[in-house]
């Protein structure tokens, strides 16, 4: 039987409303039943991974504005949405409110309680450790022929003083 | 770049014989750790320059350890696709890392260091996917064997950490420890006693999960099951190891006691059907690689009812990875059309089924 909604997919609710004394047969497809504000157990993501990137979903519809971006690597919290992959140790500090209520969803915990390297150099909130340099001098080259195509000199002089210091 | 297989420690297949603990039912234990290296963008992120001095690192990290220092290096993004999907059916290399879904192949700087029983990958989506396999169920002496070569790594190239998330990797399912323990099971059966949907819904209420020969978003073929914990984080490594191994000695008693069940309820049923499967494979001229794994495991089955005897537990791990399709090219030394491969297939298993026919009536 097909939704009767967006007569597409296979209808799998069936709910029968009562308005007035008038009886109606409503069958619906999982998506339009959620889409109705229709809670049924079919349509509760199956894998953990669902779950959590629902999660991001809604966080990132009630932020205002623009979406938080990681300043070291550029990965916006909407990638990170869309691919279920975080671009680097940073992220996790980036979007540290969502990761965690995320990390509680997946794991049912956010603290690590397995053996830890010993402390050479950890990420800290709002704090960049030291890259890599020559990746750190390949990202602001980047930035500097972003800057000139733009032609915001001021910027560009600035980054080339940067990629000059650590060469 | 060729890739000389004679060059792979034990063809980096060690657990292929059949040394460990029940290893008729459960084929191998593996720990994998994810790992990032500090500094670096993760690699789907990491521009190419980064993919490389990464790769770079590793391959300097390499000879100051000791259980890896023998390890050989292959870049897996020098290989032929062929050659790639070869280092996949051996399980030491990933379907991203090898590429078999993208058009461009496998993702620049992609490698694996090779052992017998060690495959560390390198710039799959992780950094650092180590992987460290044992015969049977040994799942302690994997997870032993993977420490100590994750501290020695550790301490070379520092990984991204973060105080309270613990290991921090490119997906966040596998942030803490980055610890996926698995082991290879066969479950014939708990299949055929109908068993087995049951099994598999109470590991998920155990917060684990299966999967089938070759991992996530493989499917379950001639009953091998892979049985994992699904979280990382919250728990140490010898507590998510535990209740794994907890589990899984459940399952085995399990798929035992239905076995015997098999034997007293179905007797020459089964003996009929598994010796219908050993016919199949001794004389087929033709032989999908569905069809061989699902007589393979009938036969695999009857040695373990001791209903066929002769017949090795590790020519029948043997034949599960050498009879699969890249293997056969390389056997063959160029590629094959499906059904080019179907005979190649027929033809391997027969020589090696006849090499060890002592079989009693």
């Amino acid at each position: 039987m097909l939704c009767d909604q967006c007569r597409e997919r296979d209808a799998v609710v069936h709910l029968t409303q009562i308005v007035g004394q008038s009886v109606a047969q409503v069958h619906l497809c999982e998506r339009c039943a959620a889409e109705r504000g229709i809670e049924t157990t079919v349509a509760e993501p199956k894998h953990p991974l669902g779950d959590f990137l629902q999660a991001v979903q809604q966080q990132a519809s009630q932020l205002p504005g623009d979406l938080p971006r990681c300043a070291y690597c550029g990965t916006s919290l909407q990638e990170f949405r869309a691919s279920g992959r975080l671009g680097c140790a940073h992220c996790y500090a980036a979007f540290d409110q969502s990761l965690r209520e995320l990390l509680r969803r997946v794991h049912g915990a956010t603290r690590h309680a397995g053996w830890r390297p010993p402390p050479v150099e950890s990420v800290n909130d709002g704090e960049l450790p030291t890259a890599d340099p020559a990746s750190r001098v390949e990202a602001l080259r980047e930035e500097l022929a972003r800057a000139v195509a733009a032609e915001a000199f001021e910027s560009a002089a600035a980054l080339r003083d940067q990629i000059r210091a650590l060469e | 770049m060729t890739l000389d297989l004679s060059l792979l420690p034990d063809g980096g297949l060690q657990w292929l014989a059949p040394t460990g603990e029940h290893a008729s039912i459960v084929l191998s234990s593996r720990i994998r750790l994810a790992r990032n290296l500090a500094g670096f963008a993760f690699p789907p992120r990491a521009r190419e320059g980064e993919r490389l001095r990464v790769l770079q690192a590793v391959r300097q990290a390499v000879p100051q350890l000791e259980g890896l220092c023998d390890g050989v290096v292959v870049r897996v993004d020098e290989c032929t696709a062929a050659e790639r999907l070869l280092l996949h059916e051996r399980h030491l290399v990933s379907r991203e890392l090898a590429g078999l879904d993208a058009a461009q192949g496998a993702p620049t700087a992609g490698a694996v260091v090779v052992t017998g029983d060690v495959g560390l990958m390198v710039n799959e989506e992780d950094h650092l996917r180590l992987q460290v396999f044992r015969s049977g169920f040994d799942l302690e002496g994997a997870l032993r064997h993977a420490e100590g070569l994750d501290r020695g790594l550790g301490g070379i190239v520092p990984y991204a950490a973060h105080p309270e998330f613990g290991f921090l990797t490119s997906c966040p399912t596998n942030t803490g420890t980055g610890l996926r323990a698995s082991v290879l099971i066969h479950l014939p059966a708990l299949v055929m006693t109908q068993e087995i949907g049951k099994v598999l819904q109470g590991l998920q209420h155990m917060g684990l999960t299966h999967r089938g020969l070759y991992g996530e978003g493989s499917e379950v073929l001639g009953n091998l099951f892979q049985i994992s914990n699904q979280t990382t984080l919250g728990r140490s490594e010898g507590e998510l190891v535990d209740q794994l191994a907890r589990v899984v000695r459940r399952v085995i008693e399990r798929e035992e006691e239905a076995r015997r069940v098999l034997r007293r309820e179905a007797g020459y049923i089964i003996e009929d059907k598994l010796w219908r499967a050993y016919g199949t494979l001794r004389h087929a001229r033709s032989l999908s690689g569905e069809e061989a794994m699902q007589l393979l495991s009938g036969v695999r089955l009857a040695a373990s009812l001791q209903l066929v005897t002769g017949l090795s537990v590790y020519t029948l791990n043997k034949l599960l990875i050498f009879s699969q399709t890249a293997h056969l090219m390389h056997g063959a030394g160029r590629p094959l059309t499906e059904g080019e491969a179907s005979v190649a297939r027929a033809r391997y298993v027969r020589l090696v089924l006849a090499a060890e026919a002592r079989i009693t009536d």
